[in-house]
């Protein structure tokens, strides 16, 4: 292509020294404006900054808009009752793209640019392990609602916290009793090819094992794959339970290929609800879920014995008696999982107060504050349910539901205890140095 | 599951990858074949064809198939129509210099997706398919549907086929192809042969869409994997030759199928890449490519 404006002829936009000085001056003028440092000559005043890290596009899209939505409606409450330590709340949003490299790049991104004071939200677990290094190294706590084990198993940093959801590990451990007692003994389980997946390939089979059942058959699935009847026969013949962890957008069509493959002669389902996240259960193709079990953090459908802080928990952020957006009942919301994001807040908030937090300074005084808290009383903080925390692992630990697909709606059917998630600590990060 | 029973549902499998491969790579080795443009937003064009059917068979509602056949035939032209004003206004101006049309449409590309994930938003949303009737074989059951595609694909195949070799048009775009300047000078709008070509290609793209959205979802990232294999497809048959585009998909579709069913995907996309670098190596023009002149 022809340059015939010159854009590419550096001669003619190189800088003169006159306009170079022109800018230096102006530059200069700016920095010393009033209003430029407002914030840092009365701190307190100053709104704390939270940089959330969220999955706006790439696969974990319909998660990141509802984990933008469930934030969104706790840091209006949060700022209605007068904020952290007297100051309001703000909230940036950078999208990783569901990408581990993205990730690390954002939460660098909070640190250096937005110089925000915490970095928050994210899911997806390969987002967390990519991007819990940047954390460590900018010394930026990094508050994730994801669900895997890589926080638990403190492979990650002390900057890294789990304090508003459970991980897969105390999740597989308290519902395999369940799973033993009332679906079946011989299990072949159906997982993603990655990090979250393999929490789920290898726990589940001690964890049942523990119960006199056991795992027959794993099979592993690219996370990107969009048909699945090609990996069906390898299901053994002898499969009681068939447990499926799937992810991303093409779950859908997992369960619409597994009812084809079956038809009404199938094994017991046992999915988590991830599943199914974010989708119509009444979707064509998915009557073959009727009377299949699934996992849910917290459930989709308002139950008859909800608490009080339950309802307005649901109300606050939006949702109808089904889980869908009030006022749109196609757009389902992932209440599985988002209600981490209002209680994670809730901790921060907690935290913050504790620590006396002022400002990026207190950042270890933060994660030491955080390290000391050890349980959290179910009520309008903690809608899903009470729960505890392990300082020394970051991670808390709660409740599970099980719920029985019936007439197109979930069904809570069984609730574990906290104790029934509890395993031995596998490290300590309070022993690395801040 | 014995072998005999997994075979047939591999090749089943199979045949429905290659169906709407064949489809997909038709669309992008027309476009490279006439206008020599390496259509890189080919899989949003696909992607497009899924998002608009969605919207049409919610909007219609009533009985799937009414839906579904509706989709069927408003979907490609409002695909088609895009595509020939992105003609108009990208390629055209660049006067379809091949480097310039690769950046062009990588930017397209971009584009699309993200208005798509800003009017569609990120759902994957499933489009119920026109009938539902799960085939019971003595060891599994199988879609119907699926095998419907397989057949909806052939006939589309061939129509094309007759269009090329048959009628005016086909004759025009061959033309077109064999020698653009020599074309214009006998009097063919070799401009408006380009703009129709393109659209055809895009709209060949989302017939294939239309077709699989029933037994996958609609989703702002689906463009990728169709473009990729189309790629491939290509590439093993030959640039704008129909014959070698159909057989390079049953040989692409029926390997994937096969091969991740008894081995792994990841392997079945290694000898795919590896059947392509092999090709290029011993018969860069492909296996039914006429060689450059």
């Amino acid at each position: 292509m022809a340059d015939k404006n010159g854009f590419f002829d550096l001669s003619k936009t190189a800088l003169t020294r006159r306009t170079a000085l022109k800018g230096l001056a102006a530059g200069a003028g700016l920095a010393v404006a009033p209003g430029f440092v407002r914030y840092s000559q009365a701190q307190s005043s100053a709104p704390i900054k939270i940089g959330f890290q969220s999955h706006r596009t790439g696969i974990g899209a319909a998660y990141g808009r509802w984990y933008e939505k469930t934030t969104a409606a706790a840091v209006k409450a949060i700022n209605a009752a007068g904020g952290i330590n007297g100051r309001q709340v703000e909230v940036i949003i950078e999208d990783d793209g569901t990408d581990p490299g993205r990730g690390a790049e954002v939460v660098g991104k909070f640190a250096t640019q937005h110089k925000t004071d915490i970095v928050f939200g994210t899911l997806f677990s390969h987002v967390v392990i990519g991007s819990a290094p940047a954390a460590g190294e900018n010394k930026m706590p990094y508050f994730v609602v994801s669900e895997g084990h890589h926080v638990a198993s403190t492979k990650l940093n002390r900057y890294v916290f789990q304090p508003g959801i459970t991980d897969v590990k105390s999740q597989i451990q308290s519902m395999a009793p369940w799973i033993a007692a009332n679906a079946g003994k011989k299990v072949t389980q159906i997982f993603p090819d990655f990090a979250f997946g393999y929490d789920h390939r290898d726990y589940l089979p001690p964890a049942l094992k523990a119960q006199g059942a056991e795992v027959i058959a794993q099979i592993a699935i690219p996370p990107t794959e969009s048909s699945f009847t090609k990996y069906f026969p390898q299901i053994p013949p002898e499969t009681e339970v068939i447990y499926h962890v799937m992810v991303g957008p093409a779950v859908l069509t997992f369960v619409k290929e597994l009812g084809e493959f079956y038809g009404s002669n199938r094994p017991q389902l046992f999915g988590f609800i991830d599943s199914l996240e974010a989708t119509d259960i009444n979707s064509p193709g998915l009557e073959f879920l009727d009377g299949s079990h699934f996992w849910e953090g917290s459930p989709r459908y308002a139950q008859p014995d909800d608490s009080a802080a339950q309802k307005a928990y649901r109300a606050a952020v939006g949702i109808d008696d089904n889980g869908a957006a009030v006022g749109d009942p196609k757009d389902v919301s992932t209440a599985a999982h988002m209600f981490g994001c209002w209680e994670t807040l809730y901790v921060v908030k907690k935290a913050m107060e504790d620590a006396g937090y002022k400002g990026p300074e207190d950042r270890a005084k933060l994660v030491e504050a955080t390290e000391a808290l050890t349980a959290f009383a179910e009520g309008p903080e903690h809608p899903q349910g009470a729960k505890t925390f392990n300082g020394k692992i970051h991670q808390c630990f709660g409740i599970q539901n099980i719920s029985k697909v019936e007439g197109g709606k979930l069904k809570v059917v069984h609730k574990t205890k906290i104790e029934d998630g509890l395993y031995e600590a596998e490290g300590d990060y309070t022993t690395q140095a801040l | 599951m014995h072998f005999g029973p997994h075979l047939l549902l591999a090749a089943l499998e199979g045949l429905v990858t290659s169906a709407v491969l064949a489809l997909t790579a038709l669309g992008l080795s027309l476009v490279f074949g006439v206008m020599r443009v390496v259509n890189v937003a080919h899989g949003e064009f696909f992607m497009l064809g899924a998002v608009l059917a969605w919207a049409i068979t919610t909007a219609i509602g009533g009985h799937p198939a009414l839906g579904f056949l509706a989709a069927l035939v408003i979907a490609p032209l409002i695909v088609g129509a895009i595509a020939l004003v992105a003609e108009r206004l990208v390629l055209r101006r660049l006067n379809y210099n091949p480097e310039a049309t690769i950046v062009a449409t990588i930017g397209m590309l971009y584009i699309i997706q993200q208005l798509a994930l800003t009017f569609y938003g990120p759902e994957a949303r499933p489009v119920e398919p026109p009938f539902s009737y799960r085939i019971l074989l003595p060891w599994f059951g199988y879609s119907g549907y699926k095998l419907s595609i397989i057949a909806a694909s052939a006939l589309i195949l061939i129509a094309s086929w007759l269009v090329l070799t048959r009628t005016r048009i086909g004759l025009i775009m061959r033309a077109t192809q064999y020698d653009s300047e020599t074309a214009q000078a006998f009097g063919i709008p070799v401009g408006r042969v380009y703009g129709g070509v393109f659209a055809l290609g895009a709209m060949l793209a989302a017939i294939a869409a239309v077709l699989i959205v029933p037994i996958s979802q609609a989703h702002y990232l689906m463009g990728q994997d169709p473009l990729l294999l189309s790629f491939i497809v290509v590439i093993i048959g030959g640039l704008g030759s129909l014959r070698g585009t159909v057989v390079a998909a049953v040989l692409i579709g029926m390997s994937d199928g096969i091969v991740s069913m008894f081995f792994s995907p990841t392997l079945a996309k290694i000898i795919a890449t590896l059947l392509v670098a092999m090709v290029l190596v011993f018969r860069p023009q492909g296996l039914f490519g006429t060689a450059s002149r």
